[in-house]
């Protein structure tokens, strides 16, 4: 079975810092990585090929810069690693990526048909978890999304069931492949490349499609052009005036603490205490 | 099924890079393995790039590298509680391409310096540590083990350039551990300031760019320097001590960094900046005498995990650069010539360092680090001094300037004595010439 796994590369979280000014996410030397929910998702791709056989292919689109990521996946256990990559893909919001991925890896099923396609169910510097559905729509596949476990495959009867989170519990689904799967953090542990893994991630050659080897159909889809997304304006939380109010402590009398603290919130919140009172009178 | 490579470098700093660049350069099967996520994630450094080094590697580095300001101006300040004596050396000859020196952010540089390697040829695995040495049954090394699975490599010669602590090398037995009496503990901010700002306040235009090293009250008694260098939008700013000092007086060098960050000299220079950077390392300060062995059966030491730093010219990543390439060119001699990597054909490496300025300047300044850690006076006296002269000649109060020459002279004779002064002269030149 060919199973794509679409990964993207974004500024690592830990290290991320937000212009004071224009309050946009300054991402110059801060470390790239794979967006850690992607992880999952390769973990669960790679899972698969160990018990089934078949192959793996990594995706992303994005710059060049993006290469380590698809390296970083291939020293995992990935096959085969493709960038799409192209001048006019920049400036895409969730509509303009899912088409181009769509695009993609409609042309890559024309080599090899795709079984299965995997992503993670959200990257941590968009938050949309848009993408992944956005792929599945277009491609006409069945949508899991959220998955927390891959239950059983199937390939000759073409049938998988998963375990999927959903309020209040777990669903347990059964549907059709091709299917696109969104996988949930924390799903399985994920592995560390061997030496071998990072040798063949070192040579590997990673293969570059532009708008022509992705199989772009209309170009007006992609990029800044086909994103009907507006970021009106950016701002981060306002900081807060007040200054915190310190409460005197003695070791001997954590008591009077407690009771302090207990009286400065109650003053603060006249409704609870007025609500206590009554409370405490109804009681006695 | 196992790798084998004509050489292996362990670590991607400048030494390693150095070494990884010209062995690939000259058509060799050379790994590099770094244990960062990418080279220049785990490097610290001041940091000053002594263009020197690079273009005998790199002609044309200036082309590509990342470089943040080239220095026009060096300042040294002696400094007191409050005050500070110094001299600036500026020069419109500075200014001029090509430049001799240079301010740069090592996560960037290395990354830039990398690419280069890789770009001639050289292998690179990242985010991989070297756990041993394999060796044959004569003990000569032959391979490195990493610690993935299947991590056997072999290779015919290991270059370690694996830093000051050089874990490897130390496991190995190759050397001794770091010891608190050769080591500084080096910690530095980075701070941001708007280009505009660091202009004003230095004096500078375009890409110019100053620095300031100090000694005196800022190290607390201990042997020590701090620095402050220009970059492109902020300012890098650290002091370093000796580790033995440091453990002696019980002292956090985060506490040492604040303290010098007051100072009424300092404070101006970056006022107003964000902190956004804090990093420490060690670096090995002992000089000539507290060297390793620097080769053996089938492998080398170089750079910082040999030890090879200037600490009074705050030179070390072109002592790196320098010792990586000879290395290489050992072995690239040896290649030609068919000749194993043997402990006997690996000492040219050695002849190569002496007839260089790496050997020859450690020697040079071989008794300073034990002069500095024995006479404390040069740390603990002689600042407050130098700072008080300055101050009671320059302040006009009606006292007439003879006076003033003897009351200067007297301050120093009671502090270090007639004897003391002359005893202090000449252990300076000593340790120095």
């Amino acid at each position: 079975m060919h199973i794509v796994v679409c990964i993207k590369q974004v500024p690592d979280s830990a290290h991320i810092r937000v212009h004071p000014v224009t309050n946009t996410i300054m991402r110059q030397g801060v470390p790239a990585i794979i967006n850690p929910y992607d992880l999952f998702a390769i973990e669960a791709a790679l899972r698969l090929k160990d018990q089934l056989g078949g192959r793996v292919t990594v995706m992303s689109m994005g710059p060049t810069q993006a290469e380590p990521a698809l390296r970083k996946a291939i020293s995992l256990g990935c096959d085969e690693a493709i960038l799409v990559t192209d001048r006019i893909f920049a400036g895409a919001d969730t509509l303009a990526t899912s088409y181009v991925l769509a695009s993609a890896i409609r042309t890559l099923d024309k080599e090899m048909p795709v079984g299965l396609v995997f992503t993670g169910k959200q990257t941590i510097d968009g938050d949309t978890a848009q993408v992944g559905p956005g792929i599945a729509k277009r491609l006409d596949m069945q949508l899991l999304t959220y998955v927390s476990r891959i239950v059983e495959v199937d390939p000759a009867q073409r049938r998988i069931v998963v375990e999927r989170r959903a309020e209040g519990g777990v669903q347990v689904l059964e549907t059709a492949m091709p299917a696109l799967i969104t996988m949930l953090e924390g799903s399985n542990e994920i592995r560390f490349a061997s030496t071998p893994g990072m040798f063949r991630a070192a040579r590997a050659t990673i293969r570059h499609w532009d708008r022509n080897a992705a199989g772009i159909e209309d170009i007006k889809l992609v990029g800044l052009k086909g994103s009907p997304t507006i970021v009106s304006r950016v701002f981060g939380p306002a900081a807060r005036a007040e200054k915190a109010k310190p409460i005197p402590f003695d070791p001997a009398d954590p008591d009077s603490c407690a009771n302090n603290l207990l009286e400065r919130l109650l003053n603060e919140m006249p409704k609870v205490r007025k609500e206590l009172e009554q409370r405490r009178s109804d009681t006695q | 099924m196992s790798e084998k490579f004509d050489v292996i470098v362990v670590g991607a700093g400048p030494a390693g890079n150095a070494a990884a660049y010209t062995l690939a350069k000259a058509g060799i099967n050379v790994l590099q393995i770094e244990r960062g996520e990418y080279p220049g994630s785990k490097n610290v450094q001041g940091a000053i790039l002594y263009a020197d080094a690079l273009e005998r590697l790199i002609p044309d580095f200036r082309d590509s590298a990342p470089l943040e300001r080239h220095i026009i101006e060096q300042r040294m300040w002696v400094l007191d509680e409050d005050s500070y004596i110094g001299g600036h050396y500026r020069s419109a000859e500075f200014a001029r391409p090509p430049h001799n020196r240079y301010t740069i952010i090592r996560a960037r540089f290395d990354k830039w310096f990398s690419d280069q390697v890789q770009k001639a040829g050289a292998l690179l695995l990242c985010e991989t540590t070297v756990k041993a040495l394999l060796r044959d049954v004569q003990g000569k090394v032959i391979g490195v083990e990493v610690d993935r699975e299947d991590g056997r490599i072999y290779a015919d010669a290991v270059i370690l350039a694996d830093g000051a602590n050089s874990l490897v090398a130390t496991r190995a037995g190759l050397r001794q551990d770091i010891r608190a009496e050769t080591a500084a503990l080096a910690v530095k901010e980075v701070i941001f300031l708007p280009k505009e700002t660091v202009d004003a306040r230095f004096n500078l235009s375009g890409q110019e760019g100053a620095v300031i090293e100090m000694l005196g009250s800022i190290s607390q008694g201990m042997v020590g320097t701090g620095f402050l260098y220009t970059n492109k939008d902020s300012i890098s700013i650290g002091i370093g001590c000796m580790l033995s000092d440091l453990k002696r007086q019980h002292l956090a060098p985060v506490e040492l960094l604040e303290r010098m960050k007051a100072h009424p000299a300092i404070a101006p220079l970056i006022a107003g900046g964000e902190p956004r950077e804090y990093a420490a390392h060690l670096i090995p300060e002992g000089g000539y005498d507290a060297l390793p062995q620097l080769y053996g059966e089938g492998w080398m030491l170089v750079g910082d995990s040999a030890g090879f730093v200037n600490a009074v010219h705050r030179e070390g990543s072109n002592l790196a650069m320098t010792s990586g390439q000879m290395a290489a060119e050992t072995l690239i001699e040896l290649l030609r010539e068919k000749r194993p990597a043997t402990a006997a054909n690996l000492a040219r490496y050695r002849a190569r360092l002496d007839a260089s300025f790496v050997m020859k300047d450690l020697k040079k300044y071989r008794r300073l680090p034990e002069t500095l850690d024995r006479q404390r006076q040069f740390i603990n006296d002689y600042p407050a001094l130098l700072n008080q002269a300055a101050h009671t000649m320059l302040r006009v109060d009606g006292m007439d300037k003879r006076h003033k020459e003897k009351e200067i002279f007297n301050a120093f004779r009671e502090r270090r004595s007639l004897l003391g002064l002359l005893g202090d002269a000449y252990h300076l030149w000593r340790a120095t010439r």
